[in-house]
């Protein structure tokens, strides 16, 4: 283990990804709040004939944040801005600092992308030579940054299907913008579990660093 | 794999803990208390506030569907707060001398007949109905603008917002002219091309397919133009005041 300590986050993406994670959790409980006041898709007589294993499923309440409709989307709609906004400084930042370079899944990186999930799965014995991050968090931190874009795409597309039916109309309509609303809230909740998971059983160093911007642990390279 | 010191400090987990536990605390079905529920009401007018300057366009349509579209009407939710309670819909005192109130902040008061208002400018259109609970229907509504009642009774500079009143259990709501100008805000009287039946608001309702429907006053007994903001039966409980969609 080396013992070079490198300055890993700025403050603000320290800041941007403690707040998302509290906005993001805060906008899935009160959604799921939403959710149960009509846990179907489609049409009232025509149900979209897409797969949903929660199509009437009671929401446990233990999950959801609201108390009830109203209380859920008075929670939604004012986590909302505070969430995209938080969003929004971050892809900025990354844009304006260069420091997007270390983060975006570009083609290149799909041949080193391979190669990490050979080591993943085994069937490669040492750790492929990396950056700041590997191709394979590259493809997920590329991914989450889109999957928060659509979820807030399509969730001011159901939120305003009429004034702004172009985006909802875009995205299929207003019963098929409320259902991938609602896909990447599984998504979103897939992606943590791994991402933490990851964090412990790969990297514990990271979490230092995303906590005091100090990493200390196995891939002290910056580029 | 190799034995490696946690990176963990436990300031570090004391940290993170900070984060954690109001946020876990937060998803427990938690309205958000004395404390922060009036501030998240306070919040939600600065949307109300956005719905109408900013998203509402006075001259954005919503589109039409084509007839073969609509829901059927067994399918279509009826509801009214005096049928939740006694599962009788409401019906005026005296249905025969039924009368739409229009007043307020205006020149010429006006009490109509549904003969007079069913002689005024009709509007008729396919639209989907938007519930705030995330379902939605299509259905062919037929009514009077309300542009075309508020030209008659000539609001003075003054009024900012209408009040809806009805003889459902107290139920009434408060719009922003804006929304209530809209070329397809109107007082329907006809659903599916025959009238309006009791359990949709007969013998008039509120209709628009610009708001969600818990601003569509069923069973209208009067219209009143204010300068101060009414509030609404599920407004006052919490429900976002403005409800555009």
């Amino acid at each position: 283990m080396t013992s070079t300590t490198v300055k890993r986050h700025h403050g603000l993406v320290r800041l941007a990804h403690w707040l998302n994670a509290v906005f993001l959790l805060g906008m899935i409980a009160s959604g799921l709040q939403i959710y149960v006041a009509y846990s179907h898709f489609g049409l009232r007589d025509r149900p979209l004939a897409l797969p949903n294993p929660l199509d009437g499923a009671a929401i446990p309440e233990w999950a959801r944040l609201g108390g009830w409709l109203a209380g859920g989307l008075n929670w939604h709609f004012a986590l909302a801005w505070p969430f995209v906004i938080t969003g929004l400084v971050y892809v900025g930042f990354l844009a304006l600092s260069g420091q997007w370079r270390s983060l975006l899944f570009r083609p290149r990186d799909l041949g080193p992308a391979v190669q990490m999930q050979l080591y993943y799965l085994r069937l490669r014995q040492d750790h492929p030579p990396q950056g700041k991050h590997n191709a394979l968090q590259k493809s997920a931190y590329t991914f989450i940054v889109g999957l928060g874009a659509i979820a807030a795409l399509s969730g001011f597309a159901i939120y305003r299907p009429v004034q702004l039916g172009w985006l909802t109309t875009l995205l299929g309509g207003y019963e098929l913008a409320r259902y991938w609303h609602f896909v990447t809230v599984w998504l979103f909740v897939a992606f943590t579990l791994l991402h933490v998971a990851l964090v412990f059983l790969v990297d514990p160093s990271s979490m230092r660093a995303i906590i005091t911007g100090w990493y200390r642990g196995r891939f002290p390279s910056h580029d | 794999m190799t034995d490696r010191p946690v990176g963990l400090t436990r300031r570090d987990l004391l940290r993170l803990g900070l984060v954690a536990a109001p946020a876990s605390l937060a998803a427990c079905g938690w309205t958000g208390g004395p404390l922060l529920e009036p501030k998240l009401r306070a919040f939600s007018r600065i949307n109300d506030w956005l719905g109408e300057k900013v998203l509402l366009s006075p001259a954005r349509l919503a589109k039409q569907h084509p007839l073969s579209a609509r829901t059927d009407p067994a399918n279509f939710p009826a509801y009214s707060i005096a049928f939740n309670r006694t599962r009788k819909f409401p019906a005026p005192d005296v249905p025969a001398s039924w009368t739409l109130q229009v007043g307020g902040l205006v020149r010429k008061p006006l009490r109509l007949t549904r003969e007079v208002i069913e002689t005024l400018p009709r509007v008729t259109y396919t639209v989907k109905h938007y519930c705030v609970e995330g379902w939605t229907a299509i259905a062919t509504w037929a009514g009077v603008p309300l542009s075309a009642i508020a030209a008659m009774v000539e609001p003075t500079a003054d009024a900012r917002y209408l009040r809806f009143d009805s003889f459902d259990a107290g139920y009434y709501n408060g719009w922003d002219l804006k929304s209530a100008m809209h070329p397809q805000t109107i007082l329907a009287y006809g659903f599916n091309d025959r009238r309006l039946m009791m359990s949709h608001g007969a013998p008039l309702r509120l209709y628009s397919p610009i708001k969600l429907g818990y601003k569509l006053t069923k069973y209208l007994t009067g219209m009143t133009f204010t300068r101060e903001r009414p509030g609404g039966y599920w407004e006052d409980q919490g429900y976002p005041w403005f409800g555009g969609v």
